[in-house]
């Protein structure tokens, strides 16, 4: 479903991303860990069509189609879905009116007729009570007031409503208790499916003992230093980042980690 | 290229969508101002005696004034003497008795606007007075309005009929020697509405009127008087566009309004006057004085206006809060685009005890424009208790533009309470790439930024109008991302 080729992306003119390779298929789950800095959420952004990163060198392809040629609504509509690691506030703009014109707009797209605001307002508290969201969310400002948790299961209740073929979630358990961190993975587990690819980053392993992922890779530097099955993170729980010749606050241009690879 | 001229004219007609120009056989006068022009005027709308001397005398104080420069605003200087001051459509009674005696080529360009004025089609629920040019051409629900004992006509019909109250309170609240343009206004007003409800009586339906200028090179200079007597309400709305031509043309309105005792007056503007094209060329002049007089104790004014169009705008709905509890209120949306200027606010003249005001003012700048909140709170000596409470939020579109806050705050007395809040905000890239990532256009996505942020204003709106000011700003945006 996703192949990601030889993956280079700059912001400011700083390379942060330095030549990622990553092929994903339909039906799998994959978590991308990492210390802090190490270029996750530019991965994260730069599949989804930030256009504050540069892609400088490298393809990017969704079933074949070239990504970087398309605009991020595009990209949007042809089913890549970021949930952000910081939702941003579109203050007086209500959450409902938000949602209705992003399915709408993806309803377009597939020659799909609109929702009416009936109509949609009955899915969208049906899925609000998946996330566990009190409905009176959805009259509230896109994200405005919303706590750190609220915020991250508004973001996993948009994937559920938009059904993408390719949800990337980035660090959508940091900031959780326990109750809130359960809600969300059970979230996660009812987007698992045959035709869906799940991106998932994570600087913890906890998620992934609710959310058990087909492959982990360990991100440092910008490239992905090692790839492995479930026990990778296990592995990493025990021994931290430092058993990869880590610290764990390492950043992108700190060139001395590179060596692992 | 016919193609390419079909295309261009497409794009231009999407964003000025009211540009039209109507075909009709005008008596126009000759530009120029001058007493003979001023008694010309006042005899073709067969007004008393009173009058003229009313406007002889506004035009004397006219001519030692000097036009205010104080505004963020420029424009070249206007000769006063290339604007012809009446244009009325031809026809063979001086008033239209019934609406079958109005031209159908106003009713169609009426409905065009989206104002149907004939009986079967009328706005359900909304009276409308069709002002054209400089003259008042249909009112629609006289009927059911004069059953509930309201007055609802053109000035000029008033001033004949009801020249008791016209009398009574024409002038004082915006006198001659107020400024400039009032001066100028009292002088040639040619039409405009007369609202008169009575005690008690809660007026059963919206009023509006639909300002349209369709005559080139002529100046609209309309006057308002709005009388809401003891313990009366009364919500009032107005829209306005015009033609797109290359030249600049003028339109200095006067709006007046009295309430009394427990009375209750909610004016409500939708402007969308031609802004000039994207390098900036034609448009309206749009300088307005607006001023409410809350002079009976426990009475209430609150004006809502969204602001889209003109080329420059100077405009400051008030308030004077003499009577004792009075309420002022201020509410408003001035959004400018390509080469636009706004200079608006309002002014809060606290007099009475416990007085109280709001505003919450939404100024949105995008392309080269400039966009300025003006705002005046006064309290005077006797305004024992009063408090004002002001926000004022700027919303920047790209960085071309300009947004800027002069708020003046004098106060003569220790008790009253002054809150004053204000932010200034961008469309940020990061909520643009939160909407496009979720599938949403960039222009939609700005649109709905913009309308969120006028959130607060909007819900002032009367209902009819509070979508159609959404969909304003959003033509009004175009071409503003990118
Ligand atoms: N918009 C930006 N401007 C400048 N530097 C950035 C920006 N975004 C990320 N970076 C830098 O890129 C590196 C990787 O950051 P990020 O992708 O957020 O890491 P992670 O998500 O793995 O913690 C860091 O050094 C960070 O400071
Ligand atoms: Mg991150």
């Amino acid at each position: 479903m996703l192949s990601i080729k030889n993956l280079h992306a700059s912001v400011e003119g700083k390379e942060i991303l330095k030549g990622i390779n990553l092929e994903i298929k339909a039906g799998e789950v994959h978590a991308i860990m990492g210390p802090n800095g190490s270029g996750k959420s530019t991965l994260s952004q730069v599949l989804a069509g930030n256009e504050a990163f540069e892609v400088t060198e490298g393809e990017i392809t969704l079933n074949g189609e070239n990504l970087l040629e398309l605009e991020t609504e595009e990209r949007a509509r042809e089913g890549i879905f970021l949930a952000f690691q910081y939702p941003v506030e579109i203050p007086g703009v209500s959450n409902l009116q938000f949602l209705r014109t992003s399915v709408n707009a993806m309803r377009q797209h597939k020659g799909q007729d609109e929702m009416n605001a009936a109509e949609f307002m009955k899915l969208a508290k049906e899925i609000s009570k998946q996330v566990d969201l009190d409905p009176a969310f959805l009259k509230r400002g896109v994200n405005e007031g919303f706590s750190g948790g609220e915020k991250k299961r508004n973001e996993i209740m948009q994937a559920l409503l938009l059904q993408p073929k390719l949800a990337i979630l980035d660090e959508t358990d940091s900031g959780l208790d326990i109750d809130a961190l359960k809600v969300v993975s059970d979230g996660v587990n009812a987007l698992r499916a045959e035709d869906r690819a799940i991106l998932m980053v994570t600087h913890y392993q906890r998620l992934l003992n609710h959310i058990v992922p087909d492959y982990v890779h360990v991100l440092a530097g910008g490239k992905i230093i090692k790839s492995g099955g479930r026990e990778l993170a296990l592995e990493l729980e025990e021994r931290g980042y430092g058993w990869l010749g880590l610290k764990d606050e390492e950043t992108a241009d700190s060139s001395a980690t590179s060596s692992a690879n | 290229m016919a193609t390419t001229d079909q295309e261009v004219n497409e794009l231009i007609k999407r964003e000025y969508e009211h540009g039209f120009v109507t075909d009709i056989e005008s008596d126009t006068f000759e530009p120029g101002l001058n007493e003979d022009v001023i008694a010309r005027l006042s005899g073709i709308k067969k007004e008393p005696e009173w009058m003229l001397e009313w406007r002889l005398k506004a035009y004397r104080r006219w001519l030692e004034m000097d036009e205010p420069d104080w505004a963020h605003v420029g424009y070249p200087k206007i000769d006063y003497n290339s604007i012809s001051y009446y244009s009325a459509p031809k026809r063979k009674e001086d008033m239209p008795q019934s609406l079958d005696e109005v031209d159908p080529e106003l009713l169609k360009t009426y409905e065009k606007l989206g104002i149907p004025l004939h009986e079967r089609e009328k706005l359900a629920g909304v009276a409308v007075d069709a002002v054209f040019d400089s003259v008042s051409v249909a009112t629609t629900f006289k009927e059911p309005l004069a059953k509930a004992g309201v007055i609802f006509c053109s000035i000029s019909e008033a001033i004949r009929d009801y020249p008791e109250l016209v009398q009574k309170y024409l002038g004082t609240v915006v006198p001659h020697g107020d400024n400039f343009f009032a001066g100028l206004n009292s002088a040639v007003f040619s039409d405009g509405t007369f609202v008169y409800v009575p005690k008690g009586v809660r007026c059963p339906m919206e009023l509006s009127t639909y300002f349209r200028i369709n005559a080139a090179n002529t100046g609209q200079f309309e006057r308002t008087l709005i009388i809401a007597d003891e313990g009366s309400y009364v919500s009032y709305l107005e829209g306005c566009t015009a033609p797109m031509r290359d030249e600049n043309q003028l339109h200095a309105a006067v709006v007046e309004l009295v309430a009394l005792d427990d009375a209750q007056i909610k004016y409500s503007t939708v402007q969308n006057w031609y802004p000039g094209d994207e390098e900036g060329k034609g448009g309206i002049f749009n300088f307005v004085t607006k001023r409410g007089a809350a002079i009976g104790k426990n009475s209430k004014i609150s004006w809502t206006q969204v602001e889209t169009g003109s080329a420059v705008t100077w405009k400051y709905p008030s308030c004077i809060l003499r009577g004792e509890n009075s309420v002022g209120e201020f509410y408003s949306v001035a959004l400018t685009n390509n080469y636009q200027q706004a200079d608006t606010g309002t002014k809060m003249i606290h007099l009475g005890k416990n007085t109280s005001s709001t505003i919450i003012s939404k100024g949105i700048s995008a392309g080269k424009s400039s966009n300025a909140y003006r705002g005046l709170v006064k309290f005077g000596p006797g305004a024992e208790g009063a408090r004002n409470f002001t926000q004022c939020d700027s919303l920047l579109i790209g960085d071309r533009c300009g947004a800027h806050t002069f708020p003046y705050i004098e106060s003569k007395n220790k008790s009253a309470i002054v809150e004053h809040e204000a932010t200034t905000s961008k469309v940020s890239d990061e909520q643009m790439f939160l909407c496009r990532q979720r599938g949403i256009d960039p222009e939609q996505a700005v649109s709905m930024i913009v309308n969120g942020f006028c959130k607060e204003v909007f819900k002032e709106l009367p209902m009819e109008f509070a979508v159609e000011a959404g969909k304003l700003l959003e033509v009004s945006l175009e071409g503003s991302v990118g």
